[in-house]
């Protein structure tokens, strides 16, 4: 039998407080109802003393008022009915449905919060996935049951690259395991969701694609329990169904201003820019829910999208992401100025999973080493532009002056690509091998000489 | 009256509980907090409240619900067993959870940290009637293929034998001897010993730096030694290479032991860990790499209290073997989570926040940290060291912000990574001009007795060809490579041949991976041949265009991968192509 409570004692921005209680728990979902059932709400206890709670509610605290409300403890922490039904439907940022098609048939039910995964359990991602984008299967290839974030800014494609990784990916050789898409919007505009939706009907997989969303206008609270509720479909699909689940997260900046917006006003000690102290071990219970679990079938696979503020990578939330995904895709705004898509800036892009993936058995055995070069030599590139832009492009030494020329084939060529495009990894390799040979064979240092035999003197 | 053993929870903020009114708890008790009987600590008390952080996820706690006193503090359980292993951060083995919990961490799991069934090959050392002391050696036990353990009597125990078990097999909790101390009473000593993690388990005397721990990485061996029972912090931002370092390190270090601590790091890279360690066979014991080494996970999403505990846990498991007489290291990675850690938790104290929000106790908390290695000679004689390897994840690549300033006041080896030699896949990416090894004049006479006489003079020559460089690149930047004399221009290539030659190291290239101290000084000798050769020719008149035709420098370039570690009589011949080089030049020019 559960007991109601009437009134509160405090409301103060998203937060409620209630007196009197008995037996809350912890983290606990309390339902809220307004003006005698008018309106019902859902909150989450975030601090619980002995006769006190403190409730933070996801739909914003408008129209409550100190005695309007009855709240009800529900007894366990937030949970959402998982089904395989889900594929193919649109929900709220706390997974109610609003495609109007009604509740998701479930008998299951699982606590959002999720548990860490045993490190004994998990399976190191070997495969990689290919996405038919030069820069990222050449450079910072994704792997399945990777973490790899794409850091933007605003104004750039991150859009575009996400729906066209979505589009082209693929395990390479035509497999036909099953495979979803979940995808939950943290305040995101409205076109933003509305373009990933036009795009998954067009590429015709939207009946695998479970979309979750909390636009921009939406209250802000809800969105930080958003990704949770994704992931945990995401699990039960990929861990349970035996699924291959992309998950895109976007936008990550928005969820962890949400978290500094909560945080402030329950009055805790800021630390950086003022983010709480638990940004970190929050963004990591996030994160670290992609991956593949040994014996099990499916995987999770996450694309993080963030919009650095200033474009900024040293900015908290970029820099607490890369600290804990593995790698990131760098987007780049004067790439983007030249009119060169995907922008993605090479050198800080990295994918940490790469290098158990590629190669010989994977993809190529030149890979490793190609990549390697390419990195080593766009670098110089920097160096031969900063010259340039002190004394002069005519004072450069002739080899300065090829690898400026390099430099622009090299993002003209192999970073750019057309939006549909969709490039094999060998074709991705081999305009790697085009361009390298632009440049004289004593510059390639990072390739093993019996590579360089086979595939710089074609 | 209050209870001595039990409380009731009055409030509850994320991984911080408080008990109201007075309590008969002690300050770093360990409790049991709940229905579930989560594993706690006890961190402060007053006489209202008591505030306990608890090393699990706090979710469903209700107040009300009791908190139980074990009467000890945090302790890990130290027998043979430990290595071969991977526990979280408070020595719960993850192995044995997965069989009974199954992929996912529950909570209040309670699982003995060490099998306490297995039978061990036991050896006894100590005979009736002979006098025991703390740390003397009682059996021996073959833990794993590569390592003997000794099983000793507790620092804080001594006496006479008064029977001892014959040889044979038996499980950690059986007796082996029986002792009867100086006031008269009896104890059964077993193999297992219980420690606290938060005191250093006491040792005889320390000793000053004087061997390397040879790692096989050539900008470390050479250029940055650090000593056994050193410390060395690798800063870097995210993507430099912080966990590659702490990995070649604990692949290839001539440590008897490894103590790897992945403390707020990814789950993934265990896995990677775990994998690649079992497949990756010690050069030295040609055994398992697992067989000297135990992980410690505790992974991002894992309770945040059990990261801070994490750290103190691996230490103490060091300090065990360490008593031993092994040479122990420690990675630590990484030891900006564990700070972030402590922040967070002061953080939910409402402790007064200092720099950047964390408290102002980061500075002693860190310094006793390193201050608990060292090289030692242990209770019963014997010589170990403890050495920490701490990687430091600085926010955005700063190296001021107050976990790496505080971090380079402690510990005296610093490897300073750099994004930009990253963002080039110059590996390790260990900057050669922001690093520094104290332990250089310490490790100075071990080298010239061990490696070569000149072997200091020539690491020096190197590293001031490399500074040379550094304030040479300054001018080149704003006027271009092409007006400089011949004789910079020179110092230009041969930098260049240092860098990619020699600095630069490819962990996946199997000769590459791991050089021997051989290797590497003939190397560096090369090198400097190669730059008095050239020196020669320059003064002469020679313009560097000419001596640039010759292909001799990419040959040098390439010799970390031509010359098999085991074939260092070819270095004869590069002195040959050296000669040549100078020989064909003089020639054809003269």
């Amino acid at each position: 039998m559960a007991i109601e409570y009437l009134g509160l004692s405090e409301v103060n921005g998203p937060l409620i407080a209630l007196e009197g209680v008995q037996d809350a728990s912890y983290d606990e979902i309390v339902e809220i109802s307004i003006d005698n059932g008018r309106e019902k709400k859902i909150g989450r206890i975030v601090e619980c003393y002995a006769d006190r709670a403190v409730i933070q509610v996801f739909q914003g605290t408008e129209n409550i008022s100190l005695m309007n409300t009855h709240t009800k403890l529900t007894g366990h922490p937030m949970e959402v009915a998982l089904s395989e039904e889900m594929l193919g439907r649109t929900f709220n940022g706390i997974g109610i449905p609003i495609d109007g098609l009604g509740p998701v048939p479930s008998t299951l039910k699982r606590d959002v919060n999720g548990q860490p995964l045993n490190p004994v359990s998990r399976e190191y991602p070997r495969n990689c996935i290919c996405t038919g984008i030069s820069a990222i299967d050449g450079l910072t290839t994704l792997i399945r049951g990777q973490k790899l974030p794409i850091f933007s800014g605003n104004g750039l494609p991150h859009d575009r690259l996400a729906a066209q990784i979505v589009k082209q990916a693929s395990l390479g050789d035509g497999d036909e395991e099953a495979f979803g898409i979940v995808f939950a919007a943290m305040g995101v505009k409205y076109d933003v969701a509305d373009f990933f939706r036009r795009t998954f009907e067009e590429s015709g997989v939207s009946d695998h694609v479970a979309m979750f969303l909390n636009l921009a206008n939406d209250p802000v609270v809800e969105r930080l329990i958003t990704p949770k509720v994704a992931l945990t479909v995401a699990e039960y699909l990929a861990f349970e169904k035996g699924m291959h689940i992309l998950v895109i997260l976007t936008d990550m900046t928005s969820f962890a201003e949400a978290m500094r917006e909560v945080s402030s006003s329950k009055g805790e000690i800021p630390s950086r820019k003022g983010y709480p102290g638990y940004l970190y071990s929050e963004l990591a219970t996030i994160y670290e829910r992609a991956g593949i679990v040994k014996g099990r079938e499916g995987s999770v696979t996450q694309i993080p999208i963030l919009t650095m503020p200033n474009d900024d990578i040293t900015h908290p939330i970029p820099d607490l992401t890369g600290y804990i995904t593995e790698g990131q895709i760098v987007l780049d705004r004067s790439l983007h100025g030249q009119s060169v898509y995907p922008p993605i800036s090479v050198l800080p892009s990295l994918s940490r999973l790469m290098k158990d993936g590629i190669g010989s058995g994977y993809t190529r055995e030149d890979h490793q080493d190609l990549a390697n070069q390419l990195f080593s030599c766009y670098a110089k590139v920097g160096d031969a532009r900063a010259l340039a832009s002190v004394i002069g492009e005519d004072e450069l030494s002739d080899l300065d002056k090829i690898y400026l020329k390099f430099g622009q084939e090299f993002e003209s060529r192999f970073v750019g690509q057309g939006e549909s495009e969709n490039r094999s990894m060998s074709d991705t390799l081999n305009i790697g091998w085009e361009l390298l040979r632009m440049l004289p064979r004593e510059e390639l240092d990072r390739v093993n000489t019996k590579i360089l035999d086979k595939y710089y003197e074609l | 009256m209050f209870d001595l053993t039990k409380g009731i929870i009055y409030g509850i903020n994320g991984p911080v509980i408080y008990i109201q009114g007075k309590t008969g708890f002690k300050m770093g008790e360990m409790v049991y907090v709940g229905k579930q009987r989560l594993v706690g600590e006890v961190i402060r008390l007053t006489s209202e409240r008591a505030t306990i952080q608890v090393y699990e996820e706090t979710t469903g706690l209700k107040p009300g619900e009791e908190v139980y006193a074990t009467g000890a503090p945090i302790c890990v359980t130290l027998a043979p067993g430990i290595l071969n292993q991977i526990f979280d951060g408070i020595e719960r083995p993850l192995g044995e959870i997965a069989k009974s919990s199954g992929i996912y961490m529950s909570r209040g799991i309670r699982t003995d940290a060490l099998d306490k069934e297995r039978l061990w090959k036991t050896h006894l050392v100590v005979s009736e009637g002979q006098r025991v002391y703390g740390g003397t050696i009682l059996a021996e036990v073959v833990e794993t293929e590569a390592i003997v353990h000794k099983v000793m009597v507790p620092p804080d125990m001594g006496g006479i034998v008064v029977s001892a078990v014959p040889d044979g097999e038996y499980t950690i909790c059986d007796r082996l001897v029986t002792i009867q101390k100086d006031n008269g009473e009896t104890a059964e000593l077993t193999m297992t010993q219980k420690w606290p993690i938060r005191i250093p388990r006491p040792s005889a005397k320390r000793y000053p730096a004087s061997k390397p721990l040879i790692t096989g990485q050539r900008i470390l061996d050479t250029m940055f030694p650090i000593a056994k029972g050193g410390t060395a912090a690798v800063p870097g931002g995210f993507g430099t290479g912080k966990t590659m370092t702490q990995h070649q390190i604990a692949k290839w270090s001539d440590a008897d032991i490894i103590i790897y601590i992945g403390c707020g790091e990814r789950g993934n890279e265990m896995t990677q860990v775990l994998e690649e360690f079992s497949e990756l066979t010690d050069p030295r014991s040609g055994k398992s790499l697992m067989a000297r080494t135990a992980l410690i996970a505790n992974t991002s999403n894992m309770p945040v209290a059990a990261r801070e505990a994490s750290i103190y846990t691996g230490l103490t498991l060091a300090e065990y073997y360490r008593d031993m007489g092994y040479h122990v290291a420690i990675m630590a990675d990484s030891t900006s989570r564990w700070a972030e850690a402590l922040r967070e938790l002061s953080g939910r104290l409402e402790e007064m926040p200092a720099e950047e929000g964390f408290p102002a106790y980061l500075a002693s908390r860190l310094s006793a940290f390193y201050e608990r290695a060292g090289m030692m000679q242990n209770l019963n004689g014997t010589e170990g060291s403890v050495s920490i390897i701490g990687a430091v994840s600085p926010q955005g690549g700063d190296f001021s912000e107050p976990v790496t300033q505080n971090t380079k006041r402690f510990v005296r080896c610093f490897w300073g990574l750099d994004k930009s030699l990253a963002y080039a896949r110059h590996f390790p990416a260990i900057h050669w001009l922001t690093s520094y090894s104290e332990y250089l004049s310490d490790l100075a006479p071990w080298y010239s007795t061990y490696v070569g006489k000149n072997f200091i003079d020539n690491r020096n020559q190197m590293m001031s060809l490399l500074n040379q460089e550094s304030s040479l690149m300054e001018i080149v930047k704003l006027i271009g490579a092409d007006v400089l004399p011949d004789d910079q221009k020179l110092v230009l290539e041969i930098a260049r041949v240092i860098r990619l030659g020699f600095l630069q190291q490819n962990a996946f290239h199997p000769d590459d991976t791991c050089v021997p101290m051989e290797k590497q000084k003939k190397m560096m000798e090369t090198i400097l041949y190669l730059y008095k050769k050239a020196k020669v020719l320059i003064a002469m008149g020679m313009p560097m265009r000419i001596l640039k035709q010759n292909k001799i420098f990419e040959k040098i370039i390439a010799m970390k991968y031509d010359v098999p570690n085991d074939r260092l009589d070819l270095f004869e011949e590069y002195q040959k192509d050296i000669d040549a080089f100078y020989d064909d030049v003089m020639a054809r020019n003269a």
